[in-house]
């Protein structure tokens, strides 16, 4: 038991980050909770990386000592960004909405009848 | 509580009970046995400095190994910034 | 959002060239450290937002304006597509096989032995070929993408009617 806590720490991340999508209704509570989602991914994968007694996957001066797989590294690098790209568009979202509907409240807006 | 969230609890503790329930049948934290055994991450380490030259896995990795998914990565990136400065743009009468 | 005090303004003076410098070098050596393309596009752009909160971004957008950002993000990414085009004309040119999309060709070959040294764990700065070439392309493409869409969102958002020190 003692040796799944990185895992158990991923799974708080996710449930912290749904419970704020599922039970907030201001809209940047719900975006916080998009971003804690995915920084709960990204923890995940890099946990996925990781030998016993092992070193950075850096050439010099490293001897001969077993090195960590360097491939999940590279995906973590890919998703990072995407996230940075999709934050980015949802807050320019918001900033339009506010303008237009002069509220931040999730159940009061596009309910319009015509 | 409304039927919406009734419904929204369920949801929530059926999700929760599948993952803290897959995180506590993980492998242990750092071994590998022979069901996941790494072989291609074996063959990147053994043959990056013949094949490339590089000192840094993970570039070599990112760069060579597999450059489409960094290929595809700028093409988030660029789309990204195309739809920031598309919406604040002021119409000139 | 309108700038800051004389002391920030100062402090921004100093600071500013080093966070430069400090990002160049870590997308320039990113075949040897860690780092690279992305990690020092992060950098450079953290250096230049802070550019925009210490003097305002009316100021700001009137240096540097957004249409020369996007010529400059579309270069990093024809750079890079171009390199990644290369690999199937030049393998093909100077040893008769058919090369693949996105092959390295500058290493262990006889055309340009220039580029040939392979440093084995000796922190040469001209080996692996296309990689460091690829991090210059990467690196000015998040540098713009970045920097732009925060100068965009803060000269948008800006109140009218507060005077501007």
């Amino acid at each position: 038991m003692i040796y799944n806590i990185p895992y158990i720490a991923v799974v708080a991340l996710i449930l912290i980050g749904l419970y704020a999508i599922i039970f907030k209704r201001n809209l940047i509570k719900i975006v916080i909770g998009i971003t804690l989602i995915e920084s709960g991914v990204n923890l995940f994968l890099i946990t996925l990386a990781f030998k016993q007694d092992s070193i950075a996957p850096i050439y010099r001066g490293s001897g001969s000592r077993i090195m960590s797989l360097p491939v999940p590294h590279a995906l973590t690098l890919t998703s990072i960004v995407i996230g940075v790209a999709v934050l980015a568009l949802m807050l320019s979202l918001i900033i339009h909405i506010y303008k237009h509907y002069k509220t931040l409240d999730a159940s009061k807006i596009g309910r319009e009848k015509e | 509580m409304s039927k919406r969230n009734f419904a929204a609890v369920i949801f929530f503790a059926i999700v929760a009970v599948f993952l803290v329930f897959g995180a506590l049948m993980m492998h242990p934290f750092g071994e590998f046995n022979e069901d996941n055994y790494p072989e291609m991450d074996e063959y990147i380490i053994d043959n990056t400095q013949n094949e490339t030259g590089a000192d840094n896995g993970v570039t070599a990795v990112v760069f060579d190994y597999r450059g489409f998914d960094t290929l595809g990565e700028a093409t988030v990136l660029f789309t990204a910034v195309a739809g920031v400065i598309i919406l604040f743009r002021r119409l000139k009468k | 959002m309108s700038g800051m005090s004389r002391i920030v303004k100062t402090v921004t003076n100093v600071a500013f060239p080093i966070v430069m410098i400090y990002g160049l070098y870590v997308i320039a050596h990113g075949h040897l450290t860690p780092g690279g393309g992305f990690q020092g596009g992060a950098v450079v752009a953290s250096g230049l937002a802070m550019l925009l909160v210490a003097y305002g971004s009316v100021w700001t957008m009137g240096k540097i304006k957004e249409k020369q950002l996007s010529v400059l993000e579309s270069i990093g990414a024809f750079g890079f597509i171009g390199l990644a085009f290369l690999g199937i004309l030049m393998v093909y040119l100077y040893s008769g096989l058919q090369g693949n999309f996105f092959n390295n060709f500058l290493i262990n070959q006889d055309i340009f032995p220039i580029f040939n040294e392979l440093g084995r764990g000796f922190g040469n700065i001209n080996t692996a070929g296309v990689i460091p070439l690829m991090n210059f392309a990467v690196g000015l493409k998040v540098i713009a993408g970045l920097f732009a869409i925060v100068l965009v969102m803060a000269y948008a958002t800006r109140l009218k009617g507060v005077k501007q020190k």
